[in-house]
C-alpha cells in the first residue's frame, strides 16, 4: 500500500488529477459523467472503484485505460501520459463478458496480446501454458472458449490480460455475470495470482461484500457526475475463507454501505 | 457425416426429383396442357442422352456439360473480381465515415439498374476498350456478385463488440491488424451467405451477359439456340435451363463445402 520499495522516488501506479468526463459536450446528449476526480494508486495496491449506476465507473476505468480522452484534467500511468502507457502496454484489461474470441482456441486467446506484439511462437506457447496452469485450467488451451463454463471464461480472460505480464490491471466487473459461490472462488483465486505477479489493480464493482473482500481501499463515487465521495481503507491482512466471517470484514461491507446509502440519498 | 446422414440426404434428393416430375406430369394433366408446352419428363430426361444434332456422335449431356464448364469459368472470374471489389468497398466503408455516407447510395442504386439493361452497354464500353466479350461477360457477373459482399461484409466487419474493439485498442493494435484478427474472423457469419448468393448471382450473370454479348460457347447461347427452335424439340430447351439450374446449384455447394471448412470449430448454429 506503500510506494513499492523498488520506486524510491514514490511513483504511483495511477495518479488521476482533476478528470473531467463529458460525453457528446455542447450538443442534446450532453452527458456529465465525470467531475473532479483525484485519485493515486499505488504499485501494488488493490483498488475497487463502487457507486450507483451511470455514476461513471466504466468511463473512470477506460480514461486511465485511454480508451477515451478526458474533457479536462491528466492521468499518469507509471508517470507517463495514459496514451504512452497504453502504447506501452504497461496495463491488462478484463470486462464483464470474457470477451474471448470464438475463432480462436483457448491457448490462442491468451496468445493474441503477445502475438501483436511480436512474440515468437514458442515463447508464445510457453507463456500460455505457464498462465493456464497460474489460473488453474491447466488442460484445456487446445478447447474453444464456448466449450467452457462462464466461470472458465473469466479465468482464461484473467491469463489473457496478465500474459504479458502489465504491471497494472484494469478490471469492470469481470465477475458481474458470475453466481454465487464460483465469484467468491474467484475474488480467491484473483488475489493469489496478482499477489504472485505483483500486479496492481483498479476494479470497478456492484458488489460491497466484493469490493470488501478484496481491495486496500474502496473509492465510493457520487452518482451522475461521478465524484469521489469517500475511500473506505480496508486492512484485512491476508484473505482467507475466515476472511468473510471475520467481525472486521462485516464492519468495511457496513462502511461501504453506509457511505452508499448516504451519497444516494444527498442526490 | 455419417453413412445414414449421406443415405438420408441422397433419399431426400430423390424424393424431392421424384415431386417435382409427379407435380409437372399431374399439372399437365389436370390442367390439360400439351406436350409442346410442357413436354413429358421421360422426354426431357431422355433427350440428355440424345446427340446434339443430327450426325454427331456427341450426346446433350456432354454438350451441356462443356457449355456450362464454358460458362463457370467466367462466372467464377466475376465472383472473384466481384468478391475482392466488394470486400474492398466494406474495408473502405469501414476506414472512412466520409466513403461510406459518399459510397453506401451508390452501390444500393447499382443494382436497381436492370441487368439486361447494363449488360449490352458494358459490352459495347469493353469491345471500344481492352476488353474481349468473354470478359465483359465475367465484369456483368462481378458486377451481380460485389453487391451482397460489399453489404454484408460491412455488416460483419462492424460485428464485433464495442469491448473487443476496445480490447484491440489496450493492446495498441494497428488498425490493420485488428482488421485481421478481429473483425475479419467476426464477419464470416455474414459473409458466406453474402458468397452463397455471390456464387449463384454470378452463374445469372454470365448466363445473361452471354445472351446480351452473343458470346458463343456457353449455357446462354445454348438457352438462345434451343429456344429459337423450341418448336422442334421443346424439351431440349428445358434440358438446357435445368444445366444452368444444375450449375446454380453446383456453385451453391461449393461456398456452402468453403464455409464448413472456414469455420471449422465455431459452435454449433442452434437449428
Ligand atoms: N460513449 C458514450 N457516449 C455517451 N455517453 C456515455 C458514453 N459512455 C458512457 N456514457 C454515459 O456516461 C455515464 C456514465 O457511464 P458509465 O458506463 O461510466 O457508468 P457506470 O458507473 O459504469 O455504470 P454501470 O454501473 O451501470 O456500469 C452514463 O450516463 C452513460 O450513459
Ligand atoms: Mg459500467
Amino acid at each position: 500500500m506503500n510506494a513499492n520499495p523498488a520506486d524510491p522516488a514514490g511513483t504511483q501506479a495511477v495518479a488521476i488529477s482533476g478528470i473531467h468526463k463529458t460525453f457528446n459536450e455542447g450538443t442534446d446528449d450532453e452527458v456529465h459523467a465525470l467531475e473532479g476526480i483525484d485519485l493515486t494508486v499505488a504499485p501494488g495496491e488493490f483498488v475497487s472503484l463502487i457507486g450507483p449506476s451511470g455514476c461513471g465507473k466504466s468511463t473512470l476505468l477506460r480514461l486511465i485505460a485511454d480508451l477515451l480522452q478526458p474533457t479536462s484534467g491528466h492521468i499518469e500511468v507509471f508517470a507517463k501520459p495514459a496514451p504512452q502507457a497504453r502504447v506501452d502496454r504497461d496495463y491488462g484489461m478484463a470486462f464483464q463478458t470474457a470477451g474471448l474470441f470464438d475463432w480462436r482456441k483457448v491457448g490462442a486467446n491468451i496468445e493474441l496480446p503477445l502475438e501483436l506484439m511480436g512474440w515468437s511462437a514458442s515463447k508464445r506457447r510457453a507463456r500460455s501454458a505457464e498462465m493456464l496452469e497460474l489460473v488453474k485450467l491447466p488442460d484445456i488451451a487446445n478447447r474453444y472458449p464456448w466449450q467452457l463454463s462462464g466461470g472458465m471464461q473469466q479465468r482464461v480472460a484473467i491469463a489473457r490480460a496478465l500474459s504479458f505480464r502489465p504491471r497494472l490491471l484494469l478490471m469492470d466487473e469481470p465477475f458481474g455475470a458470475l453466481d454465487e459461490m464460483t465469484r467468491e472462488h474467484m475474488q480467491k483465486e484473483l488475489l493469489s495470482i496478482v499477489a504472485e505477479l505483483d500486479t496492481t489493480v483498479v476494479f470497478v464493482t456492484h458488489s460491497i461484500s466484493e469490493a470488501a473482500f478484496l481491495s486496500n481501499r474502496v473509492v465510493v463515487l457520487s452518482p451522475r457526475p461521478g465524484r469521489v465521495h469517500r475511500v473506505v481503507n480496508v486492512t484485512l491482512g491476508e484473505r482467507t475463507e475466515d476472511t468473510r466471517e471475520d467481525p472486521e470484514f462485516f464492519k468495511k461491507a457496513t462502511e461501504i454501505r453506509e457511505a452508499l446509502r448516504s451519497v444516494e440519498a444527498a442526490s | 457425416m455419417t453413412a445414414r446422414g449421406f443415405l438420408g440426404k441422397v433419399l431426400a434428393v430423390v424424393l424431392g426429383v421424384g415431386l417435382v416430375a409427379g407435380g409437372w406430369e399431374l399439372f399437365k394433366a389436370v390442367v390439360g396442357v400439351n406436350d409442346l408446352k410442357m413436354p413429358p419428363v421421360s422426354e426431357i430426361a431422355g433427350t440428355f442422352f440424345e446427340p446434339v444434332q443430327r450426325g454427331r456422335s456427341e450426346i446433350l449431356a456432354v454438350f451441356l456439360l462443356k457449355s456450362a464448364w464454358f460458362t463457370l469459368k467466367e462466372a467464377a472470374i466475376g465472383f472473384v473480381v466481384g468478391t475482392v471489389v466488394g470486400l474492398g468497398l466494406a474495408v473502405a466503408m469501414l476506414r472512412s465515415q466520409f466513403l461510406d455516407r459518399g459510397l453506401g447510395p451508390w452501390i444500393n442504386i447499382s443494382q436497381t439498374v436492370p441487368l439486361i439493361a447494363l449488360a449490352p452497354i458494358v459490352v459495347t464500353w469493353g469491345r471500344t476498350t481492352f476488353l474481349s466479350d468473354v470478359q465483359a461477360v465475367s465484369l456483368i457477373a462481378a458486377y451481380l456478385t460485389f453487391f451482397p459482399v460489399a453489404v454484408n461484409g460491412l455488416a460483419g466487419l462492424k460485428s464485433p463488440d464495442p469491448e473487443a474493439v476496445e480490447l484491440m485498442r489496450s493492446y495498441a493494435a494497428p488498425w490493420g491488424k485488428t482488421l485481421l484478427r478481429l473483425r475479419l474472423p467476426a464477419a464470416r457469419p455474414y459473409l458466406f451467405p453474402a458468397f452463397k448468393l455471390a456464387a449463384t448471382l454470378s452463374i445469372v450473370g454470365a448466363i445473361v451477359g452471354e445472351i446480351s454479348a452473343g458470346v458463343p460457347g456457353g449455357l446462354g447461347r445454348v438457352i438462345l439456340d434451343f429456344a429459337s427452335r423450341y418448336s422442334t424439340g421443346p424439351e431440349r430447351l428445358y434440358a438446357a435451363v435445368l444445366a444452368a439450374g444444375l450449375l446454380g446449384l453446383f456453385v451453391f455447394g461449393l461456398t456452402n463445402l468453403a464455409e464448413r471448412i472456414a469455420m471449422r470449430g465455431q459452435p454449433e448454429v442452434a437449428q
